[in-house]
């Protein structure tokens, strides 16, 4: 493999974990003010089918967009609703979404099956696209996908940089004390889950106009990102830069299976496609370790020198959900 | 006297449910320019309109029942088992498995078919038992061990397909080779349902209902779900309780896999699940996890699985709109119980 098609693959995997990476932070946001969004797998499904629907409609890339973020942000209303005000299992709301969307998309979406649509180019940064190596990657790719790297360190920047975000960090850990200095808890759950909704949103068209052009039903092959993306959620530990990697490691092996499929034909593609859910499986149980009981009786028994070291790695791997996650919020 | 009241008006928030999910679904078909009317009596003539349509409806609720009925153990114990989708795909490889195993052996046909099914019901376990390991001794949260545990079923199962046991010469999404008709499960007549199949669910509804109501296990089960910290503290081994309780639902959800292929396809195709995991949640969902339920809205969640087949073919719209009505149904019922709930603290 030559140089240049490593460069343009890596390429390809900054554009494909663009969407994961959207979608990721967006329900970053949501848990770490307390709400679980577990509708992410229908939305993305929907959304992406609503975006490329109004792009072929109105033949404009941005209205696309914006229908998706509309349609994200409307089923996280929902799930906002339902559990904030009417203190409903947030799981429970979050799945019957997950599943009614995505029959939604397919059920809406038959009129436009295979239609052609607008695609979404690259647009290269001038100065920077001409950096060896850098340029190539990172520089060449869609607005959206610049959006997303943007994404991350501003996402980053609110929750641990700026005041509303300490308070954000506040409504999702406790609460209740939160409330005490002011905060109004119900309305920043509200707010979070919302916005992250919208970011997820953008996730959809991102795929039907730009990484997997155009709409083709149950075989548009976005099912099952939504759940990838929430198991990033909990893998980056609720720390958007860790979540980023995440998405970017998910894209990097897939990328990687892809190559692999041509040499090792023997695999069939199925599995290799599917390669990277064991995976997902393995580092959650890596970064959950740490958390368990039998974890620590284990570490009781092992030697000083090596104790020590072992548990710098699993608490380096270890992730925390916020303490109030998925619980309502009563004021007393 | 304020029981009943009580329960009339949660009666009457259900039905404010369902007007909400059929207004619901009657905008979205006219947003596609259908004729409502039209779609609903389509889906109704479809699901009842001849015999051997009823018979199909039946052949759908016998998986619907059983993995429900599995579900609500999981459920009982405060377990979100998503990962029943694979647990039914592993059941119908273990049986397939069987079966290829005495294919060309002299050993009885019906001794062979309930060895197939038993061991679908330890295939369903196995993968329960996975999820489970992962939950209590390795932290993983069950949704997410149990949606990687879906993919890799599938991958398992389409791997199988186009690989060791596909079909001599054409390997393709039809599945595998038929199994000859001595190794069927005996159906009713020429319809597509068996008795055998019927019973069986009947068997699971029975059990399940007694198990939760009627027993100490189903009891501490409860406990365990209201709150692990206080039933460990109660003296319930509460971990134990979480595994059995999967290993319980794997059991249901293999015995469903199994069936599918011994009644219904009589080899593995790629989508033997079919999806009817995923509609065993939602449907203990919408009966608010009451075993004694089951059964009448397994069968409505059937009919309009069937009924839905004639929307492509008579409307051109796409079947998944049966899939939406259920997905709206309970959500509007959970909707409007808690705005019921809200509504009622209020007082």
């Amino acid at each position: 493999m030559s140089g240049d098609v490593i460069l343009l693959g890596l390429a390809g995997v900054i554009a494909s974990g663009a969407p994961i990476v959207l979608a990721a932070i967006g329900e970053t946001l949501s848990e770490r003010a307390g709400v679980i969004n577990l509708s992410l797998n229908g939305l993305i499904i929907l959304s992406a089918m609503t975006g490329f629907w109004v792009a072929i409609e109105t033949d404009s890339i941005f209205l696309g967009f914006l229908a998706g973020a509309l349609v994200g942000a409307l089923v996280s209303t929902i799930v906002a609703f339902s559990s904030i005000t009417l203190k409903q299992s947030q799981v429970a709301v979050g799945f019957i979404l997950t599943i009614t969307c995505r029959d939604l998309a397919y059920f809406l979406g038959n009129p436009i099956m295979g239609r052609q649509g607008p695609i979404m180019f690259s647009t290269p940064i001038p100065l920077l696209r001409e950096i060896p190596i850098v340029g190539p990657v990172f520089f060449q790719q869609s607005l959206m996908s610049y959006f997303s790297m943007f994404l991350i360190f501003l996402a980053w920047f609110w929750i641990s940089k700026t005041r509303p975000g300490l308070m954000l960090q506040g409504i999702g850990e406790k609460p209740a004390a939160a409330f005490v200095r002011g905060a109004n808890v119900l309305r920043m759950r509200y707010f979070y889950t919302i916005l992250g909704g919208a970011l997820v949103g953008l996730a959809g068209p991102l795929y039907t106009l730009s990484v997997k052009p155009g709409w083709k039903g149950t075989i548009t092959g976005l099912d099952g990102i939504g759940w990838i993306a929430l198991a990033i959620t909990i893998f980056g530990g609720w720390n958007p830069i860790r979540v980023a990697f995440g998405a970017y490691l998910f894209a990097f092996l897939q990328w990687l299976g892809l190559v692999l499929q041509s040499t090792w034909t023997f695999i069939p593609s199925q599995v290799l496609q599917v390669a990277p859910f064991p995976l997902m499986i393995l580092t959650l149980l890596l970064v959950n370790l740490g958390n368990t009981e039998w974890m620590e009786r284990l570490l009781a028994t092992l030697p000083d020198g090596i104790r020590n070291w072992v548990r710098k790695l699993i608490r380096s791997l270890r992730s925390q959900p916020p303490a109030a996650l998925g619980t309502p919020f009563e004021r007393q | 006297m304020k029981q009943a009241q009580s329960r009339s008006l949660s009666a009457l928030f259900q039905i404010g449910g369902l007007i909400l999910a059929f207004g619901f679904v009657t905008i979205i078909l006219l947003l596609v320019d259908a004729d409502p009317i039209e779609a609903f009596r389509l889906i109704w003539q479809g699901a009842v309109g001849n015999s051997s349509r009823i018979a199909s409806v039946l052949v759908v609720w016998v998986p619907l029942a059983l993995v429900t009925c599995g579900v609500l153990v999981t459920f009982t114990a405060g377990l979100w088992n998503i990962g029943i989708e694979g647990q039914i795909t592993l059941g119908a490889i273990f049986t397939t498995g069987v079966i290829r195993l005495f294919l060309d052996t002299p050993v009885s046909p019906v001794f062979v078919i309930i060895l197939s099914i038993l061991a679908g019901m330890v295939g369903g376990a196995i993968w329960a038992a996975l999820a489970g390991v992962l939950k209590v001794f390795g932290g993983v949260n069950e949704i997410f061990g149990g949606l990687g545990l879906n993919f890799i079923a599938t991958a398992l199962n389409i791997g199988l397909i186009f690989g060791a046991w596909s079909r001599p010469g054409v390997a393709s999404m039809s599945g595998t080779e038929p199994f000859p008709e001595i190794y069927w499960l005996p159906t009713f007549q020429n319809f597509r349902f068996s008795w055998y199949s019927i019973l069986l669910s009947v068997i699971g509804l029975v059990v399940i209902y007694f198990l939760l109501q009627g027993t100490h296990f189903g009891l501490r089960l409860k406990a365990v779900g209201k709150g692990i910290k206080s039933a460990f503290r109660l003296g319930i081994p509460t971990w134990q309780h979480m595994m059995l309780s999967f290993l319980i639902c794997g059991l249901f959800a293999g015995l469903a896999g199994a069936l599918q292929v011994v009644a219904v396809y009589h080899r593995l195709i790629p989508a033997i699940s079919s999806g009817y995991g995923f509609m065993g949640l939602m449907i203990a969902m919408l009966i608010n996890y009451q075993a004694i339920w089951v059964a009448p809205i397994a069968l409505f969640f059937a009919a309009l699985n069937i009924g839905g087949i004639q929307l492509p073919i008579v409307m051109k719209l796409d079947s998944t709109l049966s899939g939406v009505l259920q997905g709206s149904l309970v959500l509007f019922i959970l909707l409007m119980q808690g705005v019921k709930q809200r509504v009622l603290g209020k007082q």
